[in-house]
């Protein structure tokens, strides 16, 4: 346990000297945000109409920025041998790699995207909606890019290929995320029923990342 | 009715004849293309040492 | 069977003798299925004579299926006994699956055009079908990305078997958002009833274009050691004259 914490705090630690902990992601995530409107119109009924659906694609795309450093570095500089090599599992090491990775992409981009709804003329229930499903549902898109990232781990140039392996995966939280906060705005669905689906594939993809994250990394 | 479809049930049996002619090519141009190659380096005096040439690896 | 087919060499030798047969029945099974295709099945009632792009339509959707499990019992092969003929299975069932994927996915193209007057159609087979391609495409890309055919083997069996973990997850998903969206596809290709006298050639032909699917995978398998037999030769031709340099080396030194 202690070495699982120590795993967090020190990625914690790297990201915010390197990557100012989160704001990086955050500004990207904004940048998609203000492109949207300049591609469809400052339209603002189709803009709220759309903006669930605007927030958890620019969450997706940013999550995959940086996925490919999260093991690359590590090995590189030998500590993922070491990490590797601790009494820790390494599924669990993936998982703590995943989660402080989580803590500086996923967790801001849901706490913020209440604010970025304002831009996307959301109401204040589905703002709500939005945060709450990618609060649950950006774990399914980081640990679905964490499985890409430790299949590529050792690849010098493995950035394109590993957002080509990881998109397909990312469509099921897609799907029920943008569900679950569109049930506000378009009253299609109910809001949990996709949000329970969500929750449960954020905990699948956490072990399926934990699983073959460790079956790659402990590769040849 | 039926002659209206013709084209497209053409067009269907076509795409089928490309993608099943043209794995059907790949897969006897790249056969031969490796065993000229392996016929080159033999004769080039590289012989194949008696073990798996996947054990190098 | 398996410790038999275990070694690359005895492979090659049963995988030879095998081939032309498997190709031969193929061939017979095509042209037999397709000549009551064309000369039995009646037009369907419903969709004319466009149910006959049906019979390459459907035996590329299993194909495209067929491939994938082909490809992961070889991940489990490549992850359990670290095998290099599972490697080779691996290697070889991906192209072939993509194309079949792909032509699944043009003929439903093209047999939508007449039946929803468009070519494409966000339903929700199509729409699986589509995401297979994009997995079949990343793990191809994901092949060419390792130098090292026994680390690419390895990554790209873990990648196989999460996507396995994930088809049923993604086919779900899609279903589910088909539902949402539209309520109810108003032609289906495969009906849920289907006629004796259409049903025997569609089984016919599928089984051709399996047999003809599985003696490429094996043509493919058989250029995948070819070309790794290549690929050992070269690098030791590489480090022999390497040998050779350090004694030139060696000896200028000398003088």
């Amino acid at each position: 346990m202690r070495a699982f914490v120590a795993i967090i705090r020190r990625d914690l630690l790297i990201a915010s000297r390197i990557g100012g902990a989160g704001a990086l992601p955050l500004v990207f995530f904004l940048m998609l945000v203000t492109l949207i409107p300049f591609a469809i119109g400052p339209d603002l009924n189709l803009l709220s109409r759309i903006g669930p659906a605007i927030l958890w694609l620019a969450a997706a795309l940013a999550t995959l920025i940086g996925l490919d450093r999260l093991f690359q570095a590590d090995a590189e500089d030998g500590s993922l041998d070491l990490i590797l090599a601790s009494a820790l599992p390494a599924e669990l090491a993936i998982v703590a790699k995943g989660f402080a990775h989580w803590l500086t992409t996923g967790l801001p981009l849901a706490l913020c995207s209440p604010l970025f709804g304002l831009l996307l003329a959301l109401t204040p229930q589905a703002m709500m909606d939005v945060a709450a499903s990618l609060l649950v549902g950006t774990p399914a898109l980081t640990f679905a890019g964490v499985t890409g990232a430790a299949l590529t781990a050792r690849l010098r140039r493995g950035g394109l290929i590993l957002s080509i392996l990881v998109t397909p995966l990312m469509i099921p939280a897609l799907i029920f995320g943008v569900s679950a906060a569109q049930a506000a705005s378009v009253g299609a669905a109910s809001f949990f029923a996709p949000f329970l689906v969500l929750c449960a594939i954020s905990l699948l993809s956490i072990v399926i990342a934990a699983v073959a994250g460790a079956a790659a990394l402990r590769g040849p | 009715m039926t002659v209206s479809y013709l084209g497209y049930i053409l067009a269907a049996y076509a795409a089928a004849a490309a993608v099943v002619g043209g794995l059907i090519l790949r897969a006897v141009l790249d056969h031969r293309a490796q065993v000229r190659e392996l016929a080159a380096l033999e004769a080039r005096g590289v012989r194949r040492r008696f073990r798996r040439p996947e054990d190098e690896a | 069977m398996l410790t038999v087919l275990a070694n690359p060499t005895r492979f090659m030798a049963l995988s030879g003798r095998v081939l032309p047969w498997l190709a031969m029945a193929a061939a017979g099974l095509l042209v037999a299925g397709f000549a009551l295709v064309f000369l039995t099945v009646p037009d369907d009632y419903q969709q004319g004579a466009t149910v006959r792009i049906m019979y390459v339509h459907v035996p590329a959707a299993w194909l495209s299926l067929f491939l994938y499990l082909i490809m992961a019992m070889a991940a489990v092969g490549t992850l359990v006994w670290r095998h290099p003929v599972a490697d080779v299975a691996q290697k070889a069932a991906a192209p072939i699956g993509a194309a079949f994927t792909f032509l699944c996915l043009v003929t439903g193209a093209i047999w939508g055009k007449p039946m929803w007057g468009t070519w494409w159609v966000w339903d929700a087979r199509l729409t699986s079908e589509l995401v297979l391609l994009l997995i079949y495409l990343g793990i191809m890309g994901l092949w060419r990305a390792f130098e090292e055919p026994s680390a690419a083997a390895r990554a790209v069996a873990v990648m196989t078997l999460v996507g396995l973990v994930n088809l049923p997850v993604i086919k779900f998903s899609v279903d589910w958002w088909n539902t949402l969206h539209q309520p109810a596809s108003v032609f289906r290709l495969d009906g849920p009833t289907i006629h004796s006298s259409m049903l025997w050639p569609l089984l016919i032909v599928a089984a051709g274009f399996s047999l003809l699917a599985l003696a490429l995978h094996l043509s493919g398998m058989r250029t995948e050691i070819l070309r790794r037999r290549v690929r050992a030769l070269t690098l030791q031709q590489a480090r022999r004259s390497e040998v050779d340099l350090g004694h030139i080396r060696a000896s200028g030194a000398g003088l």
